[in-house]
């Protein structure tokens, strides 16, 4: 079930250092990379199918060919921000296996012409960006990095900056702005950073897993890649497993894999004597699944978008019959009103009425109508603001408000009760 | 009046001349005022400005719009539990109040010994091993209320 590719080495400490690094074939693809046609990386790319795993999915190889053609400095950007909750793998790849990261974008870099990038890492990922750090220094002094890598004549420089706590700097203009010195707010698009990006210089912003997996498909051919996933979900995946299950935790699986077979034979299974409730299969802004739907998906990007919801991150949360939906909704309510940059009015102020209106109905003041005013208000989030934070906030509450209708409402009805006798011993 | 250290001056200098751009420098230099001071201070704004060139207003903005910037003093031990949603079904709320209990502080608070601040904070990126939190710079996982309070004494609680 489980297939090894950027995950192989994880449990190898010496796997973090060049020299173990190095045994297991480190920086070998990186030399044959430097010997291709830079437009034939791109192409293989292409041809690999890879899409990418920060959340969107988008085309990794048609990303890069928006580049101008020539000239101007461009830059790349890794974007280690992982804030969306639920995440957790590429503080593990950088915590692991640092340099297959900085082989990947090294590679990713001189196919698009980059001779800087930075690696953008959440602030709170203290120990993972002192291991990058350190990763990047012995890059530099074996020659992997600075001037005239390998005697190839391509130049490339590397930097970590560190986040400061700010979910919505993920988002690949917030980054930017953040990058450049100013609050991490997300700019209108476009112009998209393929053309005007950093210091408004074209950019790529790519994600950690992203770029780890372009070292695997020139490593191994773009055919290779293919053989595992489906045809358009290629490749393996890591998926971060939380919530309810035996065994959580990250695991590498090809794209396609049944939820069911990830959940009980990867993962374990549920705790004993529990029931599914109800899973969120892409990091928490994808649309909740029921357990019926759960038990019958598959995780790639189309069989997942065919439900309504998404791959997103690959953060898989598993929620059994011990919660409460309109809790766990509460939850990420709070979560994305306290993370709205506040620049556009829908979501500043949809995500705050979201979060007013599913805690009133958490703590028994709700009535039936708010399940309607609900959904009215995330429609209006949808589709009318600078960034898709908005859009990440909506989903989730529709989902849940119409998946889980019932035990809304019997919440409502039953919070209705304990206010009443609450009333009455007032009286 | 507010200063940082000499190597912490030495540190914005260098930072300065990082990046493509000076402002590049805002964040990395307020986190070297919050590592020596335990938080930044509106003073160090000021300071800042002067040292770097660049406008009080907009280091300030940047100061305010990141969580991690303590805006007020913290505790030598600044706890920060996570209570989004793997680790909320974890029981990681119960952890916090038990931990506000525990050192009689609420949300955000320094205890009376000046030794600890507990905060709920979102998502930290390590959902597989919750409940968890981080002290500082450090993650501590899979914890239990008294796993926590016992490493928290160990750490000097
Ligand atoms: C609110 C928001 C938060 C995001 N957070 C992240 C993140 O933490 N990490 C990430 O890689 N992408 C995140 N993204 C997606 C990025 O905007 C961008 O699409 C991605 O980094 C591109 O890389 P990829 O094509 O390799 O996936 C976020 C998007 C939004 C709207
Ligand atoms: S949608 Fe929300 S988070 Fe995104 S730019 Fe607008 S206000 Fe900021
Ligand atoms: S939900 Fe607590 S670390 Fe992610």
């Amino acid at each position: 079930m489980e297939v090894k590719l950027l995950s192989e080495h994880y449990e190898k400490p010496e796997f973090q250092k060049l020299e173990g690094y190095k045994k297991h074939g480190g920086y070998q693809v990186l030399s044959k990379a430097l010997k291709m046609d830079p437009k034939a990386i791109i192409e293989e790319v292409k041809a690999s199918g890879l899409r990418g795993r920060g959340g969107a999915g988008f085309p990794t190889g048609t990303k890069w060919s928006f580049l101008p053609a020539n000239g101007e400095p461009r830059y790349l950007l890794c974007n280690a921000d992982e804030g969306e909750p639920g995440t957790f793998k590429d503080r593990l790849m950088m915590e692991r296996a640092p340099h297959q990261l900085i082989e990947g974008m090294l590679i990713s870099a001189f196919a698009i012409g980059s001779k800087k990038s930075y690696i953008y890492i959440r602030g709170e990922y203290d120990y993972p960006i002192a291991v990058v750090r350190a990763a990047i220094g012995e890059a530099y002094k074996a020659g992997y990095l600075g001037k005239n890598i390998l005697g190839s004549g391509f130049d490339h420089d590397m930097d970590v900056y560190a986040g400061a706590g700010a979910y919505i700097c993920g988002e690949e203009t917030g980054m930017i702005s953040s990058l450049e010195g100013l609050k991490g707010q997300p700019k209108l698009k476009p112009p998209f950073p393929a053309i005007q990006g950093y210091l408004r210089k074209p950019t790529i912003v790519n994600n950690v897993e992203t770029l780890a997996a372009v070292k695997y498909i020139i490593r191994d051919g773009a055919a290779a890649y293919r053989k595992y996933g489906t045809e358009k979900s290629a490749g393996t995946k890591l998926f971060s497993v939380s919530g309810n299950v035996v065994r959580p935790g990250n695991y590498e699986v090809p794209l396609g894999i049944p939820l069911k077979t990830l959940i009980n034979d990867v993962c374990g299974g549920l705790r004993p004597g529990r029931q599914l409730k109800a899973v969120i299969p892409g990091g928490s802004s994808a649309p909740v699944l029921t357990a019926e739907e759960s038990w019958k998906v598959t995780m790639d990007y189309e069989a997942l978008a065919q439900m309504g919801s998404m791959l997103g991150s690959g953060a898989v949360i598993v929620i059994d019959d011990s919660n409460n939906m309109v809790d766990m909704l509460s939850v990420l309510m709070h979560f994305y009103h306290h993370e709205s940059c506040g620049q556009c009015t829908p979501c500043r102020e949809g995500t705050g009425w979201l979060n007013k209106i599913v805690h009133r109905i958490l703590h028994g003041h709700g009535e039936t109508k708010d399940l309607d005013l609900i959904s009215k208000v995330a429609q209006q989030m949808m589709g009318k603001t600078i960034c898709a934070l908005s859009d990440a906030a909506a989903m989730p509450a529709i989902s849940f408000v119409t998946k889980f209708r019932d035990e809304f409402e019997s919440h409502i009805r039953k919070g209705g009760h304990t206010a009443q006798v609450r009333g009455a011993a007032h009286a | 009046m507010f200063t940082l250290s000499p190597e912490g001056q030495e540190f914005v200098k260098a930072e300065l001349k990082r990046y493509e751009t000076t402002y590049s420098a805002i964040i990395p230099c307020l986190y070297r005022v919050q590592k020596e001071h335990g938080w930044v201070p509106p003073e160090a704004v000021s300071y800042l400005s002067k040292l770097m060139a660049i406008p009080e207003a907009h280091i300030d903005e940047v100061r305010c719009f990141y969580t991690m910037f303590n805006q007020k003093p913290v505790g030598k031990l600044h706890v920060q539990v996570c209570t989004n949603i793997s680790c909320a079904m974890n029981g990681s709320r119960e952890l916090a109040d038990a931990l506000c209990k525990h050192f009689g502080v609420n949300d955000g608070e320094v205890s009376d010994d000046g030794k600890v601040t507990v905060s709920r904070v979102e998502c930290l990126g390590s959902c597989g091993t919750a409940p968890m939190m981080q002290v500082n710079d450090q993650y501590l996982e899979n914890l239990t209320t008294e796993i926590a309070i016992q490493k928290l004494k160990e750490m000097g609680a």
